[in-house]
This record gives C-alpha cells, structure tokens and sequence, in this order.
C-alpha cells in the first residue's frame, strides 16, 4: 500500500531540515505503529518519500510525504492515528491511497508557491515597482554556495497581493528549484522582515 | 523581564544565521509544557554541553519527570548554546531561555545544573552569565534563583564553591523532592535566600557550600574545614535510592540528529568489582538491580513511545548483572523482527559475553567492545582489574570467528608506577589480538585500540597518587604510535593538555574557584571539545593567582593528608580507600565484593534503609546485627594468575 499524507509544518519545526524531517516521519511512522516497507540491502531503510525539500526557517500548509507500506492499513482512522504520534509542529491535513505504480513523488512535482507576509510595512506601489524592474530582467544571474544559477527562469510569478504580503511560484524541479529567499534577496526585502510560507505544491 | 514572545521573535531573526538552528527551538516530542501561571515552582534543568549531547542525559530525564509528576512544580530544559549562538544572543540582548516555554532562566525558581564531568565548569559559568544570573553566588540577591548543581563532578564540589549556591551529593530522585519544598517556601512564606540557603544545607546529601570554612596549611594542603552553623552536617553523606524507581519510559525525541539517538535503560546501579581507577564504581555503592521483566516492559514502552531506532541496557557491568542471560533472552525474545539496534556494553572479557552478544546479533550493528585497560600481570594487580591474556586472546579470536570484523580494546596509560614496558605489553597484546583473529578470520579483521590517559579521582583508592607528567605521557603515547602501526588497527588518544585540564578540575581545592573564573572571563569554554580548549588561557589563570597547577596533580600526597573533598562523602570511608590503595602497592587483589564484603562503608551508612530493602535488591550482605566487623579480608591468593 501506498499512502500520500498531506501535512503543515510551523512553530519548531521551520528550523528542522529535510533529513531530519525524515527521520520524524521514519518514527512517527513507527510511534503509529505503521508496518513500514523497508529497500532490500545491507543497510534497509524505510522507504518515505517527501515530496520537495523546504528551505529552513519557512512554514508550510503544503507538504507532502509518500509513505510504502507492507500491508493495507484502514485508512479512515489513519489522520488521527497519525497525528497523535507526530511532534507539535507537524499537523496531518490529508490521507489518501495512491497507485504504487505511479513515479517517485519528487519527480512529479514541477513548482511551488510561497506566500511572504512582511513583518515591517513597505509601500505597495514601490514593491510593485521593484518587482516589475527584477521580472523586467532576462536573467538574473545569482551565486549560491560557490555556485552561479539564473535565477530569472525559476521565477513563473510574482506578485504584491497587497501592502504587507507577496505571492510567489517559482520551480521546484530537480535541479531547478527557486529559492523565496533568493527572490527576496533580489527585491532587496531583508529575510528577517518577512515570514515565507509554503501554500501549494503543483504536480506537473 | 523578557517575555517568551519577545524572545521568539528574536529568536526568528537569528535562527538561520547559526548552524543547527534545531537546537533551540524545542518542541520535541514527549516534552512537558505545563501552564506557567497555574503552577508554583518553576525549576530549569541544564545540561552545560550542547543540545547534541546533552539532550539524551538520562540522569536530567530522571529529573525532568520527577519534578513534573508534582501539581505544585514544573521542570523545563536548557543547554548551552554553542559559540555561533551564543555571540549572537549575546549581540541581540537575547539571555538564555528553556526550550519548553522559551522564558529565560533568570525567572526560573531553581536551576540545576548537571555535572557529570570537570570540563563543563567554565560552561556554567558562561550559562549563568548569559541568564543574566550573577556567576558568583555571593553576587546573588532575593530576585535571583537559587543554583543547584549535581553529578559526578560534585564528589568534589569545590573548585565550583563560588559559583553554586547548593551541591547535591549522590542520588537525585528523592532529595530533589526535599529541595523543592524547602524553595517553595521561598514563595509561600516569603523566607529570604538566607533561610532558604540553611534549610537547603539542613538536607541530608546537600552541601552549601558558604556554611563551610577552609583553611590551609603553609604548604597549601587543607589544615581543616569547619562549619559556620552548627546545623549543617560535616561531612556532607551521599543520598542514595534504596530501590531504583521505574525507569522513564517518555523520552524526548530529538528533532535533529544527536549524539545519542536511543531509549536508554538503566539495569542496575553501581558496581562490586572495585576496580580501583574507577571513580563510577566508588561513588555509585551499593549494586542495586532492577527486576528483568522491570527492565523489558520499560524498554519497550519507552520504545513504542519514542520510535527509537536503538535501545541501550546500561550498567556499569552488564555482565554482572544477576540475571543477564535471561534479561538478553527475554529482551531478542520481545524485540524480534523489529527493527532495532540492541546495545549492552561493559561486558566482561569472557566467552559467555560473546554468547550473550550473538543471542542480540540480530539486532546488533558495529563492533564489540571491551576494557582490559590494562595489559600487564603486574598492572592489572596494581588497578584491581586483573584479566589474564589468555582471557583476552580466547574471547576476541571467537568474537572474530563469529563474525564481527571491529573490536574495540580500552586501554589506559597513566596508572601509578606504570612503565614503558606495560605500555609495550599493550601494543604487544593489541599485536597478538590482531594475529589471533586473522587465523580464524582472515585479513579483513580490525582493531580499534582506545588508549585515554589515567586521571586519579578523588573518592577513590588511587586519590593519593600523582598524574603521570606530561612527558611521560608522550613518550607513552609515541611509543604506542610507533608499534601500532599496522593498517587494521586504529589507535586512540587523549590529549595530554585535556587529561591535565581534567586532572586540575577534578582535584582542585576553593581557590581553583578563582582560576576558573579568570579562564571563563579571558575566553575559555567547551574545554571538554579538544578544538575548544585554550591551554595557555588556563595556565595564565594559574599564574595571575599565583597558584602552581602542578601543586594539584604532580605532587606526593602525605598519607595524612586532608583532601580538599574529605567532607564530602561518598559513604565509602577513607580508611577502606587508604587500605585498598596500600593493596594496590603490594599488588594485592582484591575481589567482587559480592563474594567478600570488604566493609567499605556503605552498610553501616546506609544500615537502616538495608534492613527496609532486605534480599536480594541490594547485592550487599544483609545487615544482621548493629555490630560489624571492620576487618577487610583479602584473599588475593586465592585468585588465578596467568598461566593457572
């Protein structure tokens, strides 16, 4: 069996990273008493598939985590079963049954969207404008950890929806994932003036 | 005061500047947040390492819910941040706060520190400051919290007498109770810091230490200690548990990585082979056991409650525990099929430990483990822990034949009257190990040689002898270099600059007080990280307070004279420790005092709880009649020398 749990992550939890997320899930999994499928080998491991890395200190509405199982469990009374053994922080939005044929859930998603609320008002009309002026760029050519990337192409939108709040989507393809940070960075929005959410993951 | 939002917020914008940023956030499973308002007394519990290591302390756990299972009180954590962190929250204004409600320590009612070892000195003070709360408890008024501090370290408390306004001396799980009463009342009946201080020191097993004055010799030895009120006790007896009350069983999953990521379960306490380098096996008197099915059900409950991926059965000797067979039986038996590791370290060097072991192979990954810290006949007289060379050599060539590639040998160098021949045996004995186990297992076998360096503890039978010089220790050390070099065997150390740091802390009298005041306040901290450690810092500390650090560790004790520690007791009595350090020299063991109680001092301290405990919780004799005899046999001759 093949469950897709839909899940926030906020409070604590912003700070935990995408391998620790998976070592939640591999225990809260096993607090739930979940009969986990495991990959064959010298070294077995859970096979839990979470569906986009989201970038440290951002919360999310969105998440998404496959999950194999070794045998059909009841699915109706899996979200609370679920929820009562996750750490505060992760709450449990959906449970549903996928195909087990279907591709690894990474790969079928292609963007995301991220939801910025300002801290600190700005005014609206100059944030539209510096947006229009990053938007107006063919490339924008960014260095990352050492690396250089286009930032321009990972950008499919991005908007002011109103005086204290940005919405964006940007891809979240393997090896061509948007960074809200990086965008911000861009605008020249300071990070710690901003609280960044994750609201929608979209399949391709 | 700072509120906990306010704290959060600031805490937001200086998270993703740090590395593991995990750390400070709480929220970790199994956590208890209690409504601040509705309840009375509030005590922070601290561990002076990083989140990383100390998260997993189990003596702080015991605490933790001890104090949280009380309507009246409620415990939270906090550890020390690690540099990144802590420049930054010293930048923003932000003092440390607990993890449960992000309050800051400063408004606790008590703190209480946890000291398991010397090198976590300069964190307290570092905590403290950070809190806000002035590091001197003399500095401290009515507003501020009272500091408690407990653990290994506090066998001898006074290098940390400035700092630390009560020591608790032994076990914690009852007298925490007593404490908390007599803090409370601080804000039930308003009793001042002063009162509260002396009905703290009126606690049997509680030290504080402004009650007690020391003076000294001319030669800097302690003349005597003396007490300012007559209330208090001199000296200052251990508290003990005279049974082991349920293990926790909610333990707090970590949300990032640690050192230490398991259910721990202690199956006893304490020790009967009186190894005499070994501070855990004095202090911890006497052996109590806790029941097997005791110890299964609580670690699988602790393991349904946490998803754990490792369960530890700890013990300072598992293969002494009485009913150890059935306990790994009973413990691959309930586990079976689920997918956990399975650690039972401190075996003894011996082939039914390696049964043993094989019964957990299902759950077991790594290597096998075990201490012959000696490598000479000769040595292993003088430490009391004598295991012939045949012993090693058979055990290890079957833990190699059944399989397991990796064996871990500890060693110790530094004994008293240890020379450059034992330490050749040991590489000679690593050497032969080696040999052995490529016949039954080819060349793909390992050996993994953890050679630390002996630090004489006080409270124990070598507390009269010197630590070996520095010099010393290199020659020893490069010797083991130069003869361990083949390629399946790696070899381990300890910095002679640490085991000396180590040696100054833990023997130290009042006036190291100042020393580590001046270290913490010219930069030390995390002495216990090698990286860390600012030699020349501590020996500048030294030299402005004209004080010689070799006065502390290389010196000849007088066989009369008083430690810096003698009234602080571990209820094992000086004259047991002096008389077994006088075997050690004739190179007389001395064996399993389960088999020959040899009256070091436990019984008669703890008489009355004995006769409320009788049987066999307790691996002491029964205690029959008020009178004793205070003869310690010695039946050295009867034991197996090599080649027997």
């Amino acid at each position: 069996m093949r469950i897709r749990i839909t899940f926030s992550k906020t409070g604590a939890l912003c700070y935990i990273g995408h391998l620790d997320l998976q070592t939640i899930w591999e225990r809260s999994a096993r607090r739930a008493d979940l009969p986990l499928a495991y990959s064959q080998g010298f070294h077995p491991q859970p096979k839990i598939n979470i569906a986009s890395a989201l970038p440290l200190g951002f919360s999310s509405r969105c998440e998404m985590v496959d999950l194999r199982l070794k045998e059909d469990v009841d699915l109706d009374a899996l979200p609370q079963r679920l929820q009562t053994a996750m750490p505060s922080g992760i709450g449990i939005l959906k449970v549903e049954n996928v195909d087990e044929s279907l591709p690894a859930l990474q790969t079928q998603i292609v963007s995301a969207e991220y939801e910025v609320t300002l801290t600190e008002a700005v005014d609206r009309s100059v944030l539209k404008r510096k947006i229009d002026e990053l938007l107006a760029n063919e490339s924008l050519p960014r260095e990352r950890r050492g690396k250089t990337y286009d930032l321009r192409p990972l950008i499919e939108n991005l908007d002011a929806i109103s005086k204290d709040k940005i919405h964006m989507r940007l891809s979240a393809r393997e090896g061509a994932t948007g960074r809200p940070d990086e965008v911000l960075d861009a605008l020249g929005v300071p990070l710690e003036q901003t609280r960044v959410e994750r609201t929608r993951l979209i399949f391709r | 005061m700072f509120t906990s939002e306010h704290i959060e917020s600031q805490l937001d914008k200086i998270l993703l500047q740090v590395q593991k940023p995990g750390r400070y956030v709480g929220g970790e499973l199994n956590i208890v947040v209690k409504d601040w308002d509705q309840v009375q007394t509030k005590v922070a519990l601290v561990f002076p390492d990083i989140y990383d290591i100390g998260v997993s302390n189990v003596g702080l756990k015991i605490l933790y819910d001890e104090i949280n299972q009380r309507e009246d009180a409620l415990a939270e954590r906090a550890y020390a941040p690690w540099t990144d962190m802590d420049a930054l929250m010293r930048e923003h204004g932000i003092p440390l706060y607990s993890l449960e409600s992000k309050r800051p320590l400063s408004g606790f009612d008590l703190i209480g520190f946890s000291l398991p070892y010397e090198t976590l000195y300069t964190n307290t003070l570092n905590i403290l400051d950070l809190s806000g709360i002035p590091v001197r408890s003399a500095d401290r008024g009515e507003s501020h919290p009272i500091i408690i501090a407990g653990g290994h370290a506090a066998t001898n408390p006074e290098p940390m007498h400035a700092f630390i306004d009560a020591f608790v001396i032994g076990e914690g799980e009852e007298v925490i109770h007593e404490i908390l009463d007599v803090v409370q009342r601080r804000k039930t009946q308003n009793t001042s810091r002063e009162e509260t201080l002396l009905a703290l020191a009126k606690i049997r097993g509680v030290y504080v230490p402004k009650y007690y004055h020391v003076e000294y010799m001319d030669d800097g030895t302690v003349a005597n200690v003396t007490t300012l009120r007559e209330e208090v006790a001199n000296p200052v007896i251990k508290r003990i548990v005279a049974q082991l009350p349920l293990p926790p069983i909610k333990f707090i999953v970590p949300n990032i990585e640690v050192v230490h990521n398991r259910v721990s379960v202690e199956i006893m306490r304490g020790c009967t082979r009186g190894c005499r380098f070994c501070q855990a096996g004095m202090i911890t008197r006497p052996v109590r056991e806790r029941s097997v099915d005791e110890i299964v059900d609580a670690a699988e409950a602790a393991i349904n409650a946490t998803g754990f991926e490792e369960l530890a059965l700890l013990s300072l000797s598992s293969s002494d525990f009485t009913y150890v067979v059935e306990l790994v039986n009973k413990v691959s038996k309930r586990f079976k099929g689920r997918k956990l590791t399975i650690s039972l370290p401190s075996l003894r060097i011996e082939s039914v430990s390696v049964d043993l072991m094989d019964k957990l192979r299902e759950h077991y990954s790594g290597g096998f483990t075990l201490a012959p810290e000696a490598a000479t006949e000769r040595m292993r007289r003088i430490i009391n822990k004598f295991i012939p060379d045949e012993d090693i050599i058979n055990t290890t060539r079957e833990i190699y034949r059944r399989g397991w590639t990796t064996i871990k040998l500890y060693f110790m160098i530094g004994h008293p009257s240890e020379t450059l021949e034992d330490v050749q045996a040991i590489a000679d004995l690593c050497k032969r190990v080696i040999h052995e186990g490529r016949k039954v297992a080819g060349m793909k076998v390992k050996l993994h040689a953890g050679v630390s360096t002996f630090v004489p503890k006080p409270q124990t039978p070598f507390q009269w002898v010197s630590v070996d010089t520095r010099e010393s220790i290199i020659a020893k050390q490069d010797l083991l270099k130069r003869e361990l070099k083949d390629r399946n065997i790696k070899l381990s150390w300890t910095e002679p600059n640490d085991t000396l740091l180590e040696a100054w802390l833990s023997r130290g009298d009042r006036r190291l007080a100042e020393v580590i005041y001046t270290a913490w306040k010219s930069g030390a901290k995390f002495d216990a990280w090698g990286d860390q450690m600012k030699y020349d810092v501590w020996m500048a500390a030294f030299e402005e307070h004209g004080l010689d650090p070799s006065f502390y560790t290389h010196r000849q004790r007088r066989t009369d004279e008083i430690f810096p520690w003698d009234h602080i007791s571990a209820a094992v009595r000086k004259n047991f420790l002096f008389q077994d350090f006088r075997q050690s020299l004739e190179g007389k063991i001395r064996v399993d005092c389960r088999l020959n109680c040899f009256a070091c001092g436990i019984l008669p301290t703890f008489s009355n709880l004995r006769r409320e405990n009788p049987g066999e919780v307790w691996k002491c004799p029964e205690v029959k009649s008020p009178a004793r005899n205070n003869q310690a046999s010695v039946i050295s001759n009867q034991l197996p020398v090599v080649g027997d």
